[in-house]
């Protein structure tokens, strides 16, 4: 949990909201991959690999095929390019799908889109792991602030914030509860993030 | 942990677990088409060896290559050094050629602390054997190794050694192996026990976290593992023992005594092994022997304690952690 | 520098060896009188009340390093050093180079001292030649030189050949010579770095066990017992040789023995840094053998501490552990650190320390003009302790060429203010003349 994350926060999205737009963006994955045959979910650490896990459920059911879509983890903290600002991370799980990723729609899946300095890390760890047919993204939240040419294939809410607001995102599986919290930084000077 | 590596007793239970677990991460890599990360680009490692060590050196060599560190060896035979130049003048060389890492091995305990505490250099220092004093990376890969084959559940990430009983024996009083694996084994919670003749346990062990037996055959029955410390001959003629044959008899690892070991527990080696001596074939060359595994295992650890220690702004460990938001 | 022989100072209020304040007077190279408002009367007159007066310090144990060293210290710069500390005799170990073997090394040594005129240096004599333990020196012949040295040592090395020490011991007897065994069995402590116990076992440096001292010091008490002569233990570091000491003194046998300063504060624990400024020899040992060589320090068990002033170049320090050369240098810190852990803490009053660092040292190498009552006619060797100072070690101040000093950061209490050399100064005011 982020300290600097103000008890005031406010929530944007519920339980019943993110259940929606998951449900909605496996309908587009599905639309968009033509059926989700070879697509691949592959969340990110910490949140984006329930939320990965949660789609998968949704395109099996939508497309029939109980068990059937690969879903796994990939770690980019070793990739990250703002490693020098801060103590080294401890290591999230990597687990790429045993049918692997060449050839494959990889969709990348994270929690909340932001200065896509993650994602590009992303890319970079998957050239190392394999070679995807395509790559896509999906996100629950894109609240702005871009500082790289990269945008997402999906996404459950845009949020237009301020930078001195704070996005936070709570899933059953980690906090307990679902829900995406909208918070003021606090006095502390903003983390680069 | 700090800045440096100097000694398995520097690391807190929740240091070693993350060295533990990061190396469980980067162990996946060995799997992969491309087993570089970009991590450590730009970053320099010196490979400082005032000691013969080539598996070592190359085990760190390949720790840093595989983090994209350019690595640098610097080995002191035929160098300026065995000319008379002093630790002092071959660290300020170093630090001039902006070394981020040293990682030394010397003869005279305490130089990696030296070289950590002089002064000389800003870099981090990580200890990869310092005389008769420790050797942590070892004792890391040894509780790296002793997790996966013993934790319950996969590879035991997350865990310790609560409760495991490691029992390591042999030439306890010259090996920085042992002492380190006293330390660290502690730490991780695991009940350690020495086995040497007295000879050869150091004057003073009865401050250590462990106990001392100096009978194999009455600890072998229950233990999860026993560690075989390698034997030097020349020890024999400094009257540690009378000869190679009672030693081995006494002290050494063969299949009988293997046999009565619990199903479950391992052989451990740090390498290289005397053959004949405190291990026989027999038992080197079983499935319970895990020296091969250990020396995979020594480039994943190694990797962890590079990245904990060079991978952010300033050490990892003993750093706090707190997940970031967005 | 010159002697003057009719010049006076009065030290007024002076606490002669702690007591009640007096005035003494010294005119010439004596001392001329002690009592209550003695007439100035063109003395220089010093404001010494509330400082401690005592007669000159007297070091058995001290390396200057010349001839063969000057790196690291020469005559000059150590008796400099040595005045510094309010010592007024020194006792010039013989491990030099060449060794002082022979009656021209000593001589040389003798006559540097002389030149210095910082202190009086008796050069000790080697007991064997080089200091190889194999055959012995010219000791008579030392003995007979102008440097008339009446103590023999091989210090840095142990006598360790029974038959030799044996030998010397009866040797000396010819001219009441005393051999200073520098107690080390030389098997059980190849490649010792550190005192050998529980913090050995953790840094794995080879370990010094007390045995190889205390079994050396009991061989030579029954040595020196059997052949009827006296010997004199340098700096016994351990609880266990102190109670070889004692018994052999309740026999009546003629021991003496020394301590350092170090060892009477210092632990191993110290040596868990690995500074090698930590590094000397005998090592420095545990906190109950530091208590105990205090205790036998006040008791008499030991009979004076001598500093085992060692200079070494910075580069001998500035280095790994294993490497670094062996030795603390002490002359400048040997009082304050005696004042710290004898006086302050009561075991030992001034009388007691004026007995231990000066009378009985004078004593064991029979000087004659050193270690004397302070009183009317006596030589005016004298060291006047400022010792409500408080101060913190420096080694950049030192007068000593060397800079290996355990101490330094280390507040500790105590200034020689003056010390005399008969009757001149040789320190002002805490700074040398």
């Amino acid at each position: 949990m982020d300290a600097r994350t103000s008890d005031a926060a406010r929530s944007v999205l519920e339980a019943p909201d993110i259940a929606r737009v998951l449900t909605r963006i496996a309908h587009e994955i599905v639309e968009r991959a033509k059926g989700a045959d070879d697509v691949v979910l592959l969340g990110i650490p910490t949140r984006g690999v329930f939320l990965a896990r949660r789609l998968a459920a949704r395109l099996e059911e939508i497309t029939g095929k109980p068990g059937r879509i690969p879903v796994g983890s990939l770690d980019i903290t070793m990739y990250r390019d703002d490693l020098r600002l801060r103590p080294a991370r401890a290591l999230a799980r990597t687990e790429i799908p045993d049918d692997g990723i060449d050839g494959r729609l990889v969709v990348l899946v994270d929690d909340v889109l932001f200065s896509g300095r993650t994602i590009r890390a992303a890319l970079d760890a998957l050239g190392d792991i394999g070679r995807p047919r395509a790559v896509q993204l999906a996100v629950l939240v894109d609240r702005g602030h871009r500082e790289l040419p990269i945008r997402a294939d999906y996404v459950g809410k845009n949020l237009p914030t301020s930078l001195r607001e704070t996005v936070k995102v709570q899933l059953t599986e980690e906090d307990g509860r679902d829900s995406v919290l909208l918070g003021l930084r606090g006095t502390t000077p903003a983390d680069g993030k | 942990m700090k800045r440096h590596l100097i000694s398995a007793a520097d690391l807190s239970r929740d240091d070693a677990v993350l060295i533990l677990d990061t190396a469980e991460e980067l162990a996946r890599l060995a799997d992969r088409p491309i087993k570089k990360l970009p991590t450590l680009r730009g970053r320099t490692v010196v490979n400082l060896f005032f000691e013969d060590s080539t598996r070592t050196r190359i085990s760190f060599e390949a720790a840093a290559k595989r983090l994209s560190a350019d690595v640098i060896n610097f080995s002191a035979k035929g160098s300026s050094v065995s000319k008379g130049e002093s630790l002092k003048d071959t660290a300020l060389t170093l630090e001039a050629m902006g070394a981020d890492a040293v990682v030394i091995r010397h003869h005279a305990s305490g130089a990696p602390h030296r070289l950590a505490t002089s002064g000389w250099i800003n870099g981090a220092v990580v200890n990869a054997g310092d005389g008769t004093h420790e050797h942590p990376t070892q004792a890391l890969l040894d509780a790296f190794t002793m997790r996966r084959r013993l934790a319950s559940g996969a590879s035991g990430a997350g865990q310790d050694l609560a409760g495991r009983r490691i029992t390591i024996v042999g030439d306890v009083l010259h090996s920085r192996v042992a002492r380190s694996n006293v330390h660290l084994l502690s730490t991780l919670g695991a009940e350690v026990t020495l086995v040497a003749p007295p000879t050869l346990v150091p004057f003073g062990v009865e401050s250590w976290p462990c106990e001392v037996s100096y009978d194999l055959d009455a600890v072998v029955g229950k233990t999860d593992a026993v560690m075989m410390l390698r034997v030097q001959r020349e020890r024999m003629n400094a009257a540690f023992f009378p000869t190679e044959r009672e030693y081995a008899r006494r002290y050494g690892l063969d299949g009988d005594r293997m046999a009565r070991m619990p199903e479950h527990a391992i052989v451990m080696h740090p390498g290289p092994m005397n053959r004949g001596m405190e291990i026989t074939a027999e038992v080197a060359d079983s499935d319970r022997c895990t020296a091969v595994e250990q020396v995979a295992n020594g480039v994943s650890i190694r990797m962890a304690v590079l990245y904990l220690l060079l991978g952010g702004n300033e050490s990892a460990v003993a750093a706090a952690r707190t997940e970031e938001s967005k | 520098m010159t002697m003057s022989d009719t010049h006076k100072t009065l030290l007024r209020g002076a606490k002669v060896l702690g007591g009640e304040p007096r005035d003494v007077l010294i005119e010439g190279e004596r001392i001329a009188g002690v009592g209550t408002g003695l007439d100035a009367d063109g003395a220089t007159v010093i404001d010494a009340a509330g400082q401690i007066l005592l007669p000159g310090l007297v070091d058995l144990h001290t390396h200057l390093r010349e001839p063969g060293r000057e790196d690291s210290e020469t005559v000059l710069t150590g008796t400099r050093a040595a005045a510094i500390g309010g010592f007024t005799a020194v006792h010039a170990m013989a491990n030099t180079f060449p060794v002082a073997d022979t009656a021209g090394v000593v001589e040389q040594v003798w006559r540097l001292g002389k030149e210095s005129g910082y202190c009086d240096v008796q050069p000790v004599g080697a007991v064997t030649v080089g200091l190889e333990g194999k055959k012995l020196a010219e000791l008579g012949a030392m003995r007979d030189s102008a440097a008339g040295v009446r103590v023999f040592s091989d210090d840095g090395k142990c006598v360790d050949d029974a038959v030799i020490m044996r030998r010397a011991l009866e040797y000396v007897k010819a001219f009441d010579g005393v051999i200073a065994q520098h107690a080390q069995e030389p098997r059980l402590t190849e490649g010792a770095q550190m005192n050998e116990g529980i913090v050995s076992a953790e840094l794995g440096l080879g370990g010094w066990p007390a045995v190889a001292e205390e079994s050396i010091i009991a061989r030579d008490v029954l040595l020196a017992a059997h052949v009827g002569s006296r010997v004199h233990i340098c700096h016994l570091s351990t609880a266990g040789s102190v109670e070889i000491v004692r018994w052999a003194k309740s026999k009546g046998w003629n021991v003496t023995a020394e301590v350092t300063p170090h060892h009477l504060l210092l632990t191993d624990e110290l040596v868990r840094s690995y500074d090698p400024v930590f590094k000397v020899n005998p090592p420095l040992r545990t906190e109950a053998d530091v208590m105990a060589l205090r205790e036998a320090l006040a008791d008499g068990t030991i009979d004076c501490v001598a500093t085992d002033h060692a200079p070494h170049p910075h580069e001998d320090k500035d280095c790994e552990w294993g490497a670094a050369a062996m030795g603390m240098v002490g002359l400048e810190t040997a009082l304050s650190v005696v004042q710290h852990t004898m006086v302050d803490t009561g075991l030992l009053d001034w009388t007691g320390v004026a007995d231990r660092m000066s009378v009985r040292p004078s004593a064991i190498g029979r000087l004659t003009g050193h270690g004397r009552p302070i009183a009317a006619g006596e030589p005016a060797n004298l060291t006047l302790l400022d010792s409500a100072y408080r101060g913190v070690v420096n080694p950049a101040g030192f007068a000593s060429r060397s800079r290996n000093t355990p101490y330094e950061g280390r507040e500790l209490p105590g200034r020689v203010a003056y010390t005399f050399l008969r009757g001149r100064a040789t320190v002002v005011d805490g700074k040398l003349v």
